[in-house]
């Protein structure tokens, strides 16, 4: 140990170790290994799995692999207190959670050390990041327990929830998933991740030390396959998981068509985009908050640097100064910036990233590390867009650094990746900063700052990093099923099969008219040159356009093109909508005639045009009124939730109702600003055809709404196979909703699927909030202020 | 322990330059950003045992020890000059196995500057003098100048002069760096410490553009506050003057120091602000020639610690010699 004199030549850190003592002998006292806690106690160990510390190597305990029975028991456990914990009145479960908080709040060292010895980050961060924000967490949610009622009325909980959380925040993902789960009435089974089990069975003591009633909160340890068994098990109500898009994409698959609610926080690719007018020491700072923060094991880590041509030797030079001074060693030491790599493998997984960015071109600069599962920081120049590392998730203290010219080429690549997690984005002007969060393709954007988290706030991606959002009143909506007002219906029948033959006989007409596609604002013939007939009560009343998968393919590139639409005033999008309705109700008698022919009656042919035309005028009054928040986050930031169109919607429309199925459906999607591309009811698509000229007397651009007439499910499927349709909306056959489910893995869009006939589309369920909140995505921007 | 280096043993003066507002104009400062970096100090990084021990006793070679009021005297001024040359009790410094250890310097009122040096003699210990119509500095500058010249003349070796914030607020960058200018002229031999006023600045761009201009006029360190402002040294302040000398001298070759000065009264304090220079500038800004800590009541403090350290029971601090 150096002397004092000679430290005042080096003037060195020194060690600064956190006594690990308490969280040591509680290790000790589980020294017999964890069983699962399930229903308000924990289970004897089973067959078990070591956990060891990865910043010595050490194993630390002995972890129960759950097996199915385990999970069984706890699904059912879960099951038994559901009913009760959701009858407590809103006071009763928040008080628990109150508890729960203030309890995680005096434990709130040991659970940080304890997180430390678990997953090797450093010590400051969970004592100043982690364990607070779970703490706030808890809060947050005792008050959406407190005020459910009055805020959501009418929306029940799912009932049961699984999930699977990730090893790189394991008690804070718990606490996501948990608080709001259990404010909505839920009760939960969850699975720590294997790698990083011991503070959830630390929590499981703490809850029940704050006397949660048993069964609500359940902890089966295990691997993957114990993942699976609970997504799988028959039941379970709702899934939430976060991880990997890879096994988001398998438990999308594995739900499909299983009625499960399914909210999916998966991987990213965040940019990080420096502008020539930021504060350059500010975004370099940012950085090491971005991606070398928990070793860069961050879902939503800056990991693509986009810098301003102009500013980028100065801000690589400065980057480069920061970097070496990073400390990287021992987490439990409070002067650690880095710590362990949470496991080898993930250690040797960065490694052969790196060196094979390297071979295929990229500069590595790198700072330092010890010897062990440590990985120095690193910085990769010279990345070209096809380069594994600008590509791949690589979870790990490595960040890529490109250069841009403009705002647009900034946008361009920045945009150009299969994620839309989160960005952070850096300028000292407002309009430019503002102008590329709107931009952005993000869950969440972040002005001048990197990493910010709370409970108030949604978080969650876009496009491949997920759907749903956890944080704020969006994320509670994930926990709570909608008020539907009615009573359900039959399942429809099955349709038809087109016929494309000839018929025998045909309607009386003056001019014989000919129904084609719509797409792009304008009719075109079917690619197949095939027709098939429409049947009315009495045989063929015409004949429609027999599409098939290039008319989806030319319908979907159409939509793209409207995308102008989404960011039109909601005003100008009202205007439309209003519009529409006038020259529907100019025409309305027609249109009565059209469904009196499918073999209605006059009188519920008039109501369904007439529900037609209310909904169209609902729909333009939400267009500017269906605005977001300003969520109350933390200072000084003013954390805006904006609404934002997803894109292209597809829908596919239930047989019945072929006017107001239709427009129950495409309505709420534009005003939003969506462009749509929908199948018409199967068996009587005229209706909807008779739509262009209305479409395109109202001022309504040019692809907005594409429709494709043919057979529903094969034209479905395309529709959910296509990697550029944002979301799919399909009413029809349990059968055709699993099928839109496990297509809908293929880009992981989000999905809403029913099964037809079951929702009354003429009465209040057939409208409403839900249709609008299916139709946006939140995005959650945090703009600081102060100068 | 090697002898401490004091003002001007280590390294060339700052010659200053020509005018260039390209340097400053247009740098954007953020404020949330700065001040997040600057909570991170001191959570990303602390001191134990005998290393806290041994920043501390760093802390106090660096440390301006200061008396700036109206009831000055001869006997206050030589009692913190005794403070200066014996800041340590010697069993305390017997503890820690130290030898020789003073302040980095004595800060005073011009009229209080030849008491200073009459105490010190001997010493090497450098007497500071405030002038330029301190602390607000609304004065001719002929007798801003005449005010240094007298300050020298009695012995200062380092003048820390104030700035017209007016020339800051109204963006009269000439002015302003043609009276600092004129200062460093009227210095001769002394250093030139240019005290910022930053509580007056308010904004930290304003703080980065006055750093630039005072260091491009020639001054041989840039200093935070009077002590007098409504808001003296912070964190914040300090990272974007810091910065802005590291911008200095990354352009220029040069070398200024930094001085925070003001409501820094802690052990506490010490330490975070030389975490601030090791992380932003590294070692060499952990000398008493390139840092210092204008503060008054700080030293009790880190007596207390020391104390403490060396003994292993809480101290009072009616046991301590008193500055």
């Amino acid at each position: 140990m150096p002397t004092l004199t000679e430290i005042l030549e080096t003037m060195d850190y020194g060690p600064a170790p956190e006594d690990a003592k308490i969280a040591q002998s509680w290790l000790d006292k589980h020294s017999g290994g964890f069983g699962h806690f399930i229903n308000g106690q924990f289970t004897k160990p089973g067959q078990s799995f070591s956990v060891s510390n990865p910043a010595t190597g050490a194993e630390i305990a002995q972890v129960t692999q759950g097996a199915a029975e385990d999970v069984d028991a706890a699904v059912k456990a879960a099951r038994a207190a559901q009913p009760k914990w959701a009858a407590l009145p809103g006071h009763a479960r928040a008080k628990h959670l109150y508890a729960l908080a203030r309890h995680v709040q005096q434990h709130a060292r040991f659970l940080a050390v304890l997180e430390t010895i678990d997953n090797g980050k450093p010590i400051r961060e969970t004592r100043d990041i982690d364990v607070p924000l779970v703490a706030r967490h808890f809060y947050h949610h005792a008050g959406w327990a407190e005020i459910l009622a009055d805020e959501f009325p009418g929306a029940t909980p799912q009932g049961v929830c699984g999930q699977v959380i990730p090893w790189n925040f394991p008690l804070l993902m718990l606490a996501w998933k948990v608080a709001p789960a259990l404010a909505a009435g839920n009760t939960v089974v969850l699975k720590p991740a294997e790698y990083t089990p011991l503070t959830a069975l630390a929590l499981a003591e703490i809850a029940a030390e704050a006397g949660l009633p048993k069964g609500v909160l359940n902890i089966v340890t295990g691997d993957g396959a114990t993942g699976a068994a609970i997504v799988g098990h028959k039941d379970i109500d709702k899934v939430a998981f976060t991880g990997s898009t890879e096994v988001g994409r398998i438990i999308r698959r594995q739900t499909a068509g299983s009625g499960k609610g399914l909210t999916l926080e998966l991987g990213g690719k965040s940019p990080f985009i420096v502008f020539a007018d930021a504060d350059i020491d500010a975004a370099v700072e940012g950085v090491v908050d971005a991606i070398w923060f928990n070793q860069g094991q961050v879902c939503c880590a800056g990991s693509r640097i986009l810098v301003a041509e102009s500013i980028a030797p100065r801000f690589t030079h400065l980057l480069k100064q920061r970097m070496a001074k990073l400390r990287v060693g021992d987490p439990l030491d409070k002067s650690i910036d880095m710590g362990a790599i949470v496991h080898p493998v993930q250690l040797d997984r960065i490694a052969s990233l790196v060196d094979q960015g390297k071979a295929s071109g990229a500069a590595i600069t790198q700072g330092t590390a010890p010897q062990g599962c440590f990985y120095p920081p690193t910085l990769a120049e010279n990345v070209e867009p096809a380069n594994i590392l600008a590509t791949e998730e690589i979870f790990g203290p490595v960040v890529t650094l490109t250069t841009f010219r403009t705002p647009e080429d900034a946008l361009a690549l920045a945009n150009a990746t299969n994620y839309g997690l989160a960005a952070s984005v850096w300028s000292e002007n407002v309009n430019l900063a503002l102008d590329v969060a709107a931009k952005v393709k993000a869950g969440v954007v972040w002005i001048n700052a990197t990493n910010l988290f709370d409970a108030a706030a949604g978080f969650g991606g876009y496009r491949e990093s997920g759907f749903g959002r956890e944080g704020g009143r969006e994320g509670m909506m994930a926990y709570l099923r909608p008020a539907r007002p009615g009573k359900p219906g039959k399942p429809e029948a099955a349709p038809a099969t087109p016929d494309p033959l000839p018929a025998l006989s045909g309607p009386a007409q003056p001019i014989d008219r000919t129904a084609k596609m719509y797409i792009g604002g304008k009719q075109a013939r079917p690619d197949s040159g095939y027709v098939y007939q429409v049947m009315g009560p009495k045989g063929p009343v015409g004949m429609a356009g027999l599409g098939n998968r290039k008319d989806i393919r030319n319908a979907v590139e159409a939509a793209h093109k409207a995308a102008g639409w989404g960011k039109a005033t909601g005003h100008n999008r009202a205007q439309v909508l209003y519009y529409l309705a006038e020259n529907l109700s100019a025409r309305a008698e027609e249109f009565a005639d059209r469904l009196h022919s499918f073999g209605q009656s006059k009188k519920t042919a008039e109501a369904e045009v007439d529900a037609t035309l209310r909904r169209a005028f609902w729909y333009a009054a939400q267009a500017d009124k269906f605005d977001g928040a300003v969520h109350s986050t933390s200072n000084p930031y003013v954390t805006l939730a904006m609404n934002e169109p997803l894109g292209v919607v597809g829908v596919s429309c239930p047989d019945s109702l072929p006017l107001l199925g239709l427009m129950s459906l495409v309505l709420p999607a534009i005003a939003m600003g969506n462009a749509v591309v929908a199948l018409p009811s199967q068996s009587h698509p005229l209706a909807a055809t008779d739509l262009y000229q209305v479409f395109d007397t109202s001022d309504l651009p040019g692809g907005v709404v594409n429709l494709v007439t043919g057979p529903r499910d094969e034209l479905a499927k395309t529709l959910a196979d296509h990697d550029d349709v944002a979301t799919m909306w399909y009413f029809g056959s349990a059968e055709g909703c699993t099928m839109v489910e496990t297509a809908s893995a293929g880009n992981l869009k989000q999905t809403w699927t029913e099964v037809a006939g079951i929702r009354d589309f003429t009465g209040p369920a057939g409208q409403g909030r839900e249709f609008l909140h299916r139709a946006t995505q939140v995005k959650n921007i945090w703009v600081p202020y102060g100068e | 322990m090697t002898d401490t280096p004091q003002h001007g043993a280590n390294h060339a003066r700052n010659p200053g330059m020509a005018l260039d507002t390209a340097m400053f104009e247009g740098h954007g400062v953020n404020r949330t950003a700065a001040e997040r970096r600057a909570a991170q100090l001191t959570t990303r990084r602390t001191v134990k045992k005998t290393w806290q021990a041994a920043w501390l006793v760093n802390a106090i070679r660096c440390i301006d020890l200061t008396t700036l009021a109206g009831d000055d005297t001869e006997g206050r001024v030589r009692r913190l000059c005794a403070k200066a040359r014996q800041p340590l009790a010697p069993h305390i410094m017997a503890g820690l196995e130290l030898d020789l250890l003073h302040t980095g310097a004595v800060c005073v009122y011009p009229t209080m500057v030849g008491h200073a040096v009459r105490a010190l003699k001997g010493t090497g210990i450098p007497v500071a003098s405030v002038a330029t119509g301190f602390p607000a500095g609304l004065m001719p500058l002929n007798l801003r100048l005449a005010e240094i010249r007298y300050a020298v003349e009695e012995g200062a070796e380092e003048i820390d002069i104030v700035i017209t914030r007016e020339h800051v607020l109204n963006r009269d960058w000439s002015a302003l760096y043609d009276e600092v200018a004129a200062m460093r002229e009227a210095c001769g031999d002394a250093h030139l410490k240019a005290i910022l006023a930053t509580g007056d600045l308010q904004t930290l761009r304003n703080v980065y553009a006055a750093s630039m201009v005072a260091m491009q006029a020639g001054s041989d360190f840039i200093k935070t506050s009077t002590g007098k402002e409504g808001v003296n040294a912070t964190l914040p302040v300090s990272l974007t003057m810091v910065r802005a000398l590291r911008d200095y001298r990354d352009a220029t070759g040069h070398d200024v120091g930094f001085k925070p000065a003001g409501g820094m009264k802690s052990a506490k304090d010490a330490i975070a602000w030389q975490i601030l220079m090791k992380e932003e500038m590294g070692n060499r800004w952990l000398q008493p020639d390139m840092f210092r800590l204008g503060a008054s009541s700080m030293l009790g403090d880190i007596e207390r610690q020391l104390v403490h350290h060396v003994t292993g029971r809480y101290a009072a601090a009616h046991r301590h010699a008193i500055a």
